[in-house]
């Protein structure tokens, strides 16, 4: 598979650029969105390999994300390294969260992992009032937003800084992502999930490949987190309620479980239905009750909708349009080119 | 000791509550294999419309009894109109769409009533009752509401063990292509799974509704111990929620007690993976025949 | 190709989504110069201020867990807000206030506040709600210089003048309240047995703080804190029961104090209690108690609690600050009931509007921080507001107050003290008149 890698910096070379030149045109607000399209996208890329690729549903990445967001903080205080040193490191913990989470986790099925998973995101956030000493209790802790390098001029906005950041990290994620489904790993997280007894019987030791999934997604949603940090400036038990944790879950179907493509659309869609659905209910002149929950209320329409007439997501949506408008282009082709019948493979 | 036995009466009261909610999500588990988050918001929805009524005038029984009726119609109305396209699909998608319903009713909740939270009457009284010439912590409304949910369990089991009705639901959700061959009517039995389903969820609000206050939100704690109680004790049994329940509700009401009240979810997610560390499919799973 | 193009359009039709959400919520709110003039016609002065319109705005709960109650001090703001703009405005400009729901949680307070600052245009914050959640964008707020006026929380952290010099609190913070509560119990309720119930983060342990100034240590024989979410106090309470505490002072909210109320009736067990103004409203008390005083009258279950009070209570319909707010409640916000958090909103609007009326005629950012500053603002509190240069805290102190009769009854002379260790001492000054016009005078 060494054909895969140079094709998949292609794609984040080519999307950086767009996503420079875009950050240059947009407002300091709208980059602010950008900067957490960026970190949604590392946390529900993360849990779409682990939902789609390897079929475990967890509701608990919200938790993955507290960690993650924590410990950036506390290395921020404890030394001064540089953020990308941070990040890894916050990335790291938050993956020897996962491993424990895992390997507790890898006997689980189904429901049983939803509500173990379920019980984690409750769980965790109060370890901060548990500790309040250490983790800023229920106020949490605040940090100094990242400085933008001064060879950039002194009046660089810091949210497109912010933008920049979380954006090269979602790149980032996004290449070894996308080795890591094309891999050996990934053939092993899909040959589990598909049929674990078979799996089994080809010798893919399937405890090991679960906990691995489990740690490659843990690992994404501490970056999440310690990016959150670095958009926010704040880690508190109040940004990451169990509501994170099932925002996350949505953003993967909503997006297509199991593509990385999909796991754009899906941060893309977080960002910008409560955005617009909240720009929809300012503009019409409501009752206030009304006002308040129509953002929700759409939310929610949004996903029972996109399950009934297009459950398999935004990307698979997509594609289909995609299929058709080249079908149409090319009538005759149909049925000879090589690439009609290929197997869909998620990337 | 005294501290004691007011920790366990609590913690039994509390846990006929989460047995109540763990009830509806076998139920619905049992019939459709689908995970049914919304039943926090439905819940809340019959609780609201049971308080609407009993403010207007009516009696208390009268909202009790609409209440569930409202929980019967709801939930067969859910699964028929939203649900029923779901029900092949795979296990992500049903979850989605219980979670966009969830969504959706507390918005609903909150345009129709509005976020401040409503006085809702006990059956009977919460006076707690004097055990050794003091008052302990369980009332008579503590009592009606273990009794209750004890009967529904009793209820729920000899449905699904006496009764055609129950034999037609557990083969249809076994095995669905066989029961249509032999003539039960499978989409219909689906329907009864979630009608009974919300019907139990919907006691549990009523329940314990004058604890909480009713508004939008006051009943995600109780979907949340409601789902731990039903994985502990196995999704697959009545009897399972019953256990679960009680056993998260004694767990959580020592925890808080000796412990202090911000280590209550800590334990919650202590008491399941303590379980499912040894029993991964429950308290009460069948033996699982696939290791290989 | 395929798989490149995918990722691709996907980061470009979002760009497209932000675009169209950008163009979607521009306000068109001018940008002015910053030279404060204070006479001449008005202008557009500052950032949301226009010739014809004054835009603050704030961030508030308006759904989910912490929406009850809270969510009516942004209507209670707007409302006032309506008034002075059916009398003409201030200087001839229209007040708006934009409300930006943020669910209680500081990633979305981060979020609405840049939205409100970046693109909304805001003159100034007003009104900010939660500890948990302002303290998160203090530090944007006074980096941008907008000024971030009259948090709703009493947390301390609002009066730091040298790191925070945009941020101003209002309401008597934790700390002061609990002094004066914990100077009355130890009178008033000498050598009895005290327990604390306190909510699990700072609105509890300051006010303990507080507390703790007056009352002995060896007075208080528990000390219980609950988690807002978790409604089963049973546990903590039988605790308190067991203690043998005669006294249970409370820094609770309103949904808690009257949890404790029911597990009080389940125990058989009937302490005096003594409760922070956050959460001893009687409307909002008697509407949550409603359904449990069967037979009784409806107070019956909150009469006798002590608790404090800094505005007129809204009972006291002879009090012409009262006379005012209930006018303008039952013509511009008629459905929600006249409680401790509508009054609480339209105090705090008279308070932005009297700072504002004293701005000038073209107000500046820097020239409303200094109004401030300079102190002189009253309004319906009982008590003085603490603004100088050297303090950027509210009000003062508190008046003891009862329950009596379902209805608050201020029972001891306010009271004004600091957040240290200073002396609490009588406010012996006379209660501002209402204006006639319930608009503040200029100047």
């Amino acid at each position: 598979m060494s054909s895969s890698l140079p094709r998949h910096v292609a794609v984040a070379v080519v999307a950086g650029i767009a996503l420079f030149v875009l950050s240059e045109q947009l407002s300091a607000y709208d980059n602010l969105q950008l900067a957490t399209m960026a970190y949604y996208f590392v946390a529900v890329a993360g849990l779409t390999v682990l939902t789609g690729q390897n079929g475990q549903i967890s509701l608990g990445h919200g938790a993955l994300m507290a960690v993650g967001a924590y410990a950036t903080v506390k290395i921020q205080d404890a030394v001064t390294w540089p953020l990308a040193a941070v990040l890894l490191g916050a990335s790291l913990i938050a993956a020897v969260a996962g491993a424990l989470a895992g390997a507790a986790a890898a006997r689980l099925r189904g429901p049983y992992l939803a509500g173990a998973t379920l019980a984690l995101a409750v769980g965790l956030p109060a370890l901060a009032t548990r500790f309040s000493g250490f983790l800023g209790g229920s106020n949490g802790l605040v940090v100094a937003p990242p400085v933008p390098p001064r060879w950039l001029g002194a009046t660089f906005p810091l949210e497109r800084w912010q933008a920049w950041i979380a954006c090269l990290a979602a790149l980032v994620v996004y290449v070894l992502l996308a080795n890591l489904v094309r891999s050996g790993y990934g053939r092993a997280f899909r040959a589990v999930r598909d049929d674990e007894i078979a799996a089994q019987l080809s010798g893919y030791r399937v405890a090991r490949t679960q906990v691995v999934a489990f740690v490659a997604s843990a690992a994404c949603a501490g970056l999440a987190g310690g990016l959150l940090v670095v958009v926010t400036s704040l880690a508190a038990p109040g940004a990451f309620p169990l509501s994170l944790s099932v925002t996350l879950l949505t953003g993967v179907v909503l997006g297509g479980s199991g593509s990385l493509a999909g796991a754009a659309w899906g941060a893309a869609a977080l960002v910008l239905v409560p955005t617009w659905a909240d720009d929809a209910s300012k503009a019409l002149s409501l009752s206030s009750n009304v006002q308040a929950n129509l953002a929700l209320a759409i939310y929610g329409v949004v996903l029972i909708a996109v399950m009934l007439v297009a459950p398999g997501g935004i990307q698979a949506a997509v594609r289909r349009l995609g299929a058709l408008a080249l079908r149409t282009a090319q009538p005759h082709a149909r049925g000879s080119a090589p690439w009609a019948h290929q197997e869909e493979k998620p990337s | 000791m005294n501290r004691f036995i007011d920790l366990t009466l609590n913690g039994i009261a509390n846990g006929a509550i989460y047995a109540a909610v763990a009830l509806s999500l076998v139920l619905i588990w049992r019939a459709t294999r689908i995970l049914n988050f919304a039943q926090a918001g439905m819940l809340m929805l019959t609780t609201f419309v049971a308080w609407a009524i009993v403010d207007s005038g009516a009696s208390y029984w009268v909202g009790f009894a609409v209440a569930l009726a409202s929980g019967l119609v709801l939930g067969a109305l859910i699964e028929r109109v939203v649900i029923r396209h779901v029900e092949g699909a795979p296990a992500l998608n049903a979850v989605i769409v219980t979670i966009g319903l969830l969504v959706l009713l507390q918005a609903a909740a909150g345009m129709i009533w509005g976020g401040n939270p409503r006085s809702f009457a006990p059956a009977f009284s919460i006076k707690g009752y004097e055990i050794g010439g003091r008052a302990v912590l369980f009332s008579p409304f503590d009592l009606f509401t273990v009794l209750v949910v004890a009967g529904l369990m009793l209820g729920v089991t000899l449905l699904f063990a006496r009764t055609s009705l129950g034999l037609r639901m557990r083969a249809a959700a076994f095995a669905p292509e066989i029961s249509r061959l032999l003539g039960v009517r499978v989409g219909d039995m689906y329907t009864v799974g979630w009608a009974l389903g919300s019907v139990a969820a919907s006691l549990a609000g009523v329940l314990v509704a004058p604890s909480v206050f009713v508004s939008p939100n006051a009943f995600d704690a109780v979907l949340v111990f409601g789902f731990t109680a039903a994985v502990i004790g196995g999704l697959e049994s009545p009897l399972g929620a019953l256990v679960g329940g009680l056993v998260l509700g004694l767990a959580l009401s020592y925890v808080s007690g000796y412990g202090g009240a911000e280590l209550v979810t800590l334990g919650a997610l202590g008491i399941l993976v303590a379980v499912l560390m040894v029993r991964p499919n429950g308290l009460f799973s069948r033996a699982q025949a696939r290791r290989v | 190709m395929r798989s490149t193009i995918r990722p691709l359009a996907a980061a470009c039709i979002a760009a497209l989504g932000i675009g169209v959400a950008a163009c979607g919520s521009d306000d068109g709110s001018s940008t002015g110069g910053s030279n404060s003039s204070s006479s001449g016609k008005p202008s557009a002065s500052a950032p949301g201020i226009s010739a014809t319109q004054v835009t603050v705005g704030g961030h508030f709960p308006l759904t989910g867990p912490a929406a009850p109650g809270y969510s009516e001090i942004p209507q209670a703001i707007d409302a006032y807000f309506k008034y002075v703009n059916a009398a003409g405005g201030i200087h001839g400009r229209k007040l708006k206030m934009i409300i930006r729901d943020d669910g209680y949680n500081p990633t979305n307070t981060v979020k609405v506040t840049k939205q409100l600052v970046l693109q909304d245009k805001i003159f100034a914050m007003l009104g900010g709600l939660g500890t948990p959640t302002h303290t998160k964008v203090v530090d944007f707020l006074n980096t941008s210089r907008v000024p971030d006026l009259f948090v709703s929380s009493g947390c301390l952290c609002w009066d730091q003048p040298k790191e925070h010099p945009q941020t101003f609190g209002w309401q008597p913070d934790y700390t002061v309240e609990g002094k004066i509560l914990g100077q009355w119990i130890a009178e008033k309720l000498k050598g009895k047995k005290v327990a604390y119930f306190l909510q699990n983060d700072d609105f509890g342990m300051d006010g303990a703080k507080g507390l703790d100034h007056y009352i002995p240590k060896d007075q208080v024989v528990t000390r219980q804190t609950y988690e807002p979410g978790n409604t089963d106090i049973g546990p903590q309470m039988a605790k308190i029961k067991a203690s043998g505490a005669e006294v249970v002072a409370m820094f609770t909210i309103p949904a808690y104090t009257a949890l404790v109320e029911l597990a009080g009736l389940k125990l058989d067990y009937h302490p005096q209690l003594v409760v922070s103004n956050v959460g001893s409203d009687p409307t909002t008390l008697k509407g949550l108690l409603k359904a449990f005083s069967k037979g009784k009258a409806p107070s019956a279950l909150i009469d006798g609690i002590q608790s404090d009070a800094y505005l007129p209570p809204t009972s006291d319909t002879s009090n012409d600050w009262v006379a005012l707010f209930k006018k303008i409640h039952d013509a511009y916000i008629p459905k929600l009931p006249l409680d401790g958090n509508v009054e609480y909103g339209l105090a705090m609007a008279y308070t932005f509007v009297s700072a504002l009326q004293r701005a000038g005629v073209n107000p500046t950012r820097q020239g409303i921080v200094e109004t401030i500053e300079r102190g002189g603002l009253t309004g319906p509190g009982l008590v003085p507001f603490r603004y100088s240069k050297d303090s950027h805290a509210g009000y003062t102190g508190v008046a003891i107050s009862k329950i009596e009769g379902g209805e608050t009854k201020l029972t001891g002379k306010p009271m004004v003290t600091d957040d240290g260790d200073g002396q609490i001492t009588e406010y012996g000054g006379a209660p501002a008149q209402a204006p006639a016009n319930g608009i503040p005078a200029a100047g």
